[in-house]
């Protein structure tokens, strides 16, 4: 049997590509369409590093199949940053230092903006809750919430940017 | 062995002849969040995968004179956002949104996780305890089942070739009725239920219960319905009796397995304990409606 087209949008561009019934969303976007920024952990939804969204609601691209994209827009972390210009969010993980190896950070990214699209104001606790599914080794997840805040804040305006 | 082939039919009996046609094994894919997780690890190996997404209704949350009808697909992450349901059946939008991460909650089905049939499901004691109906389709036509008559024992249901669930019905809430889910996991998000317990009550005017059910999750094969536990609760205000009466009978009807998440012990007197906390929480809210 042959491979599946799918006609999708990605980061607000329009895409095209070819797959296997069984590949993952995930492995379209790393091995296809050339989009490494999403990582693959653990492969089965628990560790969030292949965060994406599908027409706007956070998912696991490791729990979809390319083939589900057509018709759909998905956001990647690489359609996050404006050209050169970092996303807030990206900035703050930055200024905080919350990030060390780095391989959580871009689908942590990706989770926080869509929890901020969806609540401006979280509360720390909200914030802890959002991020359960994203697992970071490293940081022990201080510096994380003190960056998410940092950007909620920044992104209503409370502070200078 | 015979090579994956995908289909995302845009109606009813397409997906029916898909399914019902099928030479090998056809796996209905919701959600996908348990699906694509057996066919990685290789627990599952079918022919067609039949993404049922695309059929019409099967996405949603519709408010009706009777009740409620939720699509077999809708994710939970809509189910927690729909303010109707929210108000009417909280114990079953907590149940739902305690599976899996933010992630997860974006895909993750009813269907999925009641057809995934795991013992420790936690939507599906919720949507028992309030007397939820799946409405099946398949090759010989529509049924209607209550949830507790689909899922026979550890990863099977009574569902036959072919068929597959479009959605759920909830009946209309009556007045000073309301439900809880409590689950116990050994920590605060992302886990799997050592005991899930679902409660569903209805008061008088006074607070007296006239009409009851407790459902246990995590401590038997399939789900429990604990008769016991519900005649203990009607003709009460929940006082310690009836408390006591529940937690004896929650424990009674329990027959777990010891793994790594709890002994059959534990488990026996968590189920007690969850049965206590979750009606208390049931009552409270069915009193204030």
């Amino acid at each position: 049997m042959s491979k599946i087209h799918v006609t999708t949008t990605v980061n607000g561009e329009p895409a095209e590509f070819l797959c296997e019934p069984q590949e993952s969303m995930l492995d379209v976007l790393r091995d296809t369409l050339k989009l490494t920024g999403s990582k693959e952990g653990c492969g089965s939804g628990d560790c969030g590093a292949c965060s994406i969204t599908l027409d706007g609601r956070l998912v696991c691209s490791c729990l979809m199949l390319g083939v589900e994209a057509e018709g759909h827009s998905i956001g990647t972390i690489e359609g996050v940053a404006r050209g050169d210009e970092l996303h807030p969010i990206q900035r703050k993980f930055l200024e905080h230092a919350a990030l060390q190896c780095g391989f959580c950070t871009p689908g942590l990214i990706v989770a926080v903006k869509a929890l901020l699209e969806k609540n401006p104001n979280p509360t720390e606790t909200e914030a802890r809750f959002w991020i359960a599914g994203n697992l970071c080794r490293c940081t022990g997840y201080d510096k994380i919430l003190r960056a998410i805040m940092d950007a909620a804040a920044e992104l209503r305006g409370e502070v200078a940017a | 062995m015979p090579r994956l082939s995908y289909a995302a039919p845009t109606s009813v009996p397409d997906a029916i002849k898909l399914l019902a046609g099928a030479a090998g094994l056809a796996k209905v894919m919701s959600g996908g969040t348990d699906l694509l997780v057996q066919l990685r690890s290789g627990r599952t190996s079918p022919e067609l995968i039949v993404d049922t997404k695309k059929i019409p209704g099967i996405v949603g949350i519709r408010e009706t004179e009777s009740g409620f009808v939720i699509g077999a697909a809708t994710s939970g992450a809509e189910i927690g956002e729909h303010a109707g349901l929210c108000a009417a059946y909280p114990g079953i939008v907590e149940a739902t949104n305690l599976i899996g991460s933010t992630q997860v909650q974006g895909r993750a089905s009813l269907a999925g996780n009641l057809c995934n049939a795991s013992p420790a499901a936690d939507s599906v004691p919720a949507v028992i305890a309030s007397r939820g109906v799946a409405i099946v389709v398949g090759p010989n036509g529509q049924r209607s089942v209550p949830v507790e008559q689909i899922v026979t024992a550890p990863g099977r249901t009574s569902l036959a070739k072919g068929e597959f669930i479009l959605e759920f019905h909830l009946p209309k809430p009556k007045a000073h009725q309301s439900d809880a889910y409590l689950r116990f996991i050994p920590r605060t998000e992302m886990d799997i239920a050592v005991v899930g317990c679902g409660v569903s009550v209805t008061l008088d005017d006074n607070g007296v219960c006239i009409d009851a059910r407790v459902v246990l999750g995590a401590v038997a094969p399939t789900q429990v319905v604990v008769e016991a536990g519900a005649k203990a609760l009607i003709g009460s205000k929940l006082d310690e009796a009836a408390l006591a009466a529940l937690d004896a009978a929650a424990r009674a009807a329990c027959n777990p397995i010891n793994d790594k998440r709890g002994t059959i012990d534990f488990r026996v007197k968590v189920a007690g304990v969850m049965a206590r906390r979750t009606a208390a929480i049931a009552f409270e809210r069915a009193g204030a409606r």
